[in-house]
């Protein structure tokens, strides 16, 4: 496939490795935001070319791991409702909610749909006017102008059976929230390449400023992440703390202003709880006034509905670099994808999911398991 | 979650007031919307995500990395001395 091929080229990828390799002096720390970047790092073990001065952190760029309990709790309620079809992207079914997830609540008759894009939810909508048709919107800035689309249809169309349960969040706070961490190791970020499609670059720059850290705009693919690392080391060594556009193939530094446009109508900041991690003050998007008839929350009255984050995994450290995977009791004995205890084992871009796909048979200190 | 799957534009049509289009993946085709990249013609390569093109593929760009590359290479095996190692990185002033 074009686009995709020449971008998982070994011979490209090895050259480019060894630019690292040639250029890095120091020891590093660079965090990938995006689960996407992480799943692909641990798939063509990307990590395994880069010198030893170089540590990869995975950051907490799964929406399917971020979505606080509470929400998903919300969900489940939801799908339970008469008349209620909940349709949601498939990654979101197995995240465990307080008591059970949504594949359970489905199995138990609840009528749960996965569905490619919003717009299959609105159509579903339309196409079963007895019904109240509820979309689990959740998603980065990435996703966030599809599910803008959906709901300004609906209004344009006067679809009275369609809300959306929302839990969008966005991935500038989010560095920053990682920056303000105490003890944060982080030097140096790949940013997420489709977030930055739509939202542009501007957003990065203060905050690369302020930190003195370099945000380096990154895509997917082996060729992108390794060229994205090599952009980075280079700012490292040179001492820069710049945002520099990586992708520049779907990047444009002001992003996709019609997307922007659309989200502007539908969406305004809010405060968001992060799966994990606890509230970042605006890192999330709610509805703006003109579309609170559409808010599943306000339509089915679930305020109330509130839920703690279970305490024994250690998904909030994961998700914030701070342990990695193998370090959790639980990684692989009672959490796995088939079983899993914690977000980041559900979503095949979750940092758990990934090791345990590409590295389960290493330890937490990365070396070869002995035994079976 | 956010990925993103390059598609070439075969076709662009208006359906219900949105432009929408087919783009191919690798031989299946699927229909996205383009309400996004309205300029997007058939022939050029859109990047989407959940039904959505939400970017053009630029070309020049795409090739930037592979020039890059293809430029080091040469220089490499144009250095006089190729026994001889690297030299080291000029240091660079911190800027304040």
């Amino acid at each position: 496939m074009k686009y995709v091929d020449e971008y998982r080229d070994p011979e490209v990828v090895w050259q480019l490795a060894a630019q690292i390799r040639r250029l890095v002096r120091r020891p590093w720390n660079i965090m990938e935001i995006c689960g996407g970047q992480t799943h692909a790092i641990m798939r063509f073990s990307l990590d395994s070319l880069l010198p030893p001065q170089i540590r990869l952190i995975h950051g907490p760029g799964c929406p399917v791991c971020v979505t606080p309990v509470e929400i998903v709790d919300r969900a489940i309620e939801l799908a339970g409702r008469p008349r209620v079809m909940l349709c949601s992207f498939g990654d979101m079914l197995r995240v465990p909610g307080s008591r059970k997830d949504l594949f359970t609540a489905k199995s138990e008759g609840a009528d749960i749909r996965v569905v490619y894009s919003p717009l299959d939810a609105l159509r579903l909508a339309q196409e079963n006017p007895d019904r109240e048709v509820v979309f689990f919107a959740i998603g980065f800035e990435t996703t966030a102008p599809a599910n803008a689309m959906a709901l300004r249809l609906a209004k344009q169309r006067g679809v009275k059976n369609f809300s959306v349960l929302v839990a969008h969040v966005l991935v500038p706070p989010a560095i920053e929230a990682i920056l303000q961490a105490p003890g944060c190791q982080v030097q140096g970020f790949l940013a997420a390449g489709h977030v930055c499609t739509v939202m542009g670059l501007e957003a990065y720059r203060p905050i690369a400023e302020k930190y003195r850290t370099p945000i380096v705009v990154t895509g997917f693919e082996p060729v992108d992440i390794l060229q994205g690392i090599l952009c980075c080391v280079r700012q490292l060594e040179q001492g820069r703390h710049e945002v520099e556009n990586a992708y520049g193939r779907s990047v444009r530094p002001e992003g996709n202003r019609h997307a922007q446009r659309q989200i502007e109508e539908v969406f305004q900041l809010a405060d968001r709880k992060w799966r994990g991690i606890g509230l970042i003050p605006a890192s999330g998007l709610e509805l703006r006034p003109p579309y609170w008839e559409f808010d599943a929350v306000r339509r089915f009255g679930l305020e109330g509905l509130v839920a703690e984050e279970p305490a024994e995994c250690l998904a909030g450290q994961v998700l914030q670099g701070q342990k990695r995977p193998p370090e959790c009791a639980l990684f692989g004995l009672q959490c796995t994808p088939e079983h899993p205890q914690g977000a980041p084992m559900v979503s095949a871009e979750g940092v758990c999911a990934a090791y345990y796909r590409y590295r389960r048979n290493l330890d937490a200190a990365g070396s070869l398991k002995k035994g079976p | 979650m956010c990925l993103g799957i390059p598609g070439k534009l075969v076709e662009v049509y208006q359906k219900d007031e949105l432009p929408m289009g087919k783009a191919d993946f690798g031989g299946v085709v699927k229909e996205v919307c383009l309400a996004y990249t309205p300029e997007a013609q058939p022939g050029e390569y859109v990047l989407v995500h959940v039904g959505f093109a939400i970017s053009r593929i630029d070309q020049d760009e795409a090739d930037q990395i592979f020039s890059m590359l293809a430029q080091m290479e040469e220089l490499a095996d144009s250095a006089p001395e190729l026994d001889s190692p690297a030299p080291s990185p000029p240091s660079w002033p911190t800027p304040q």
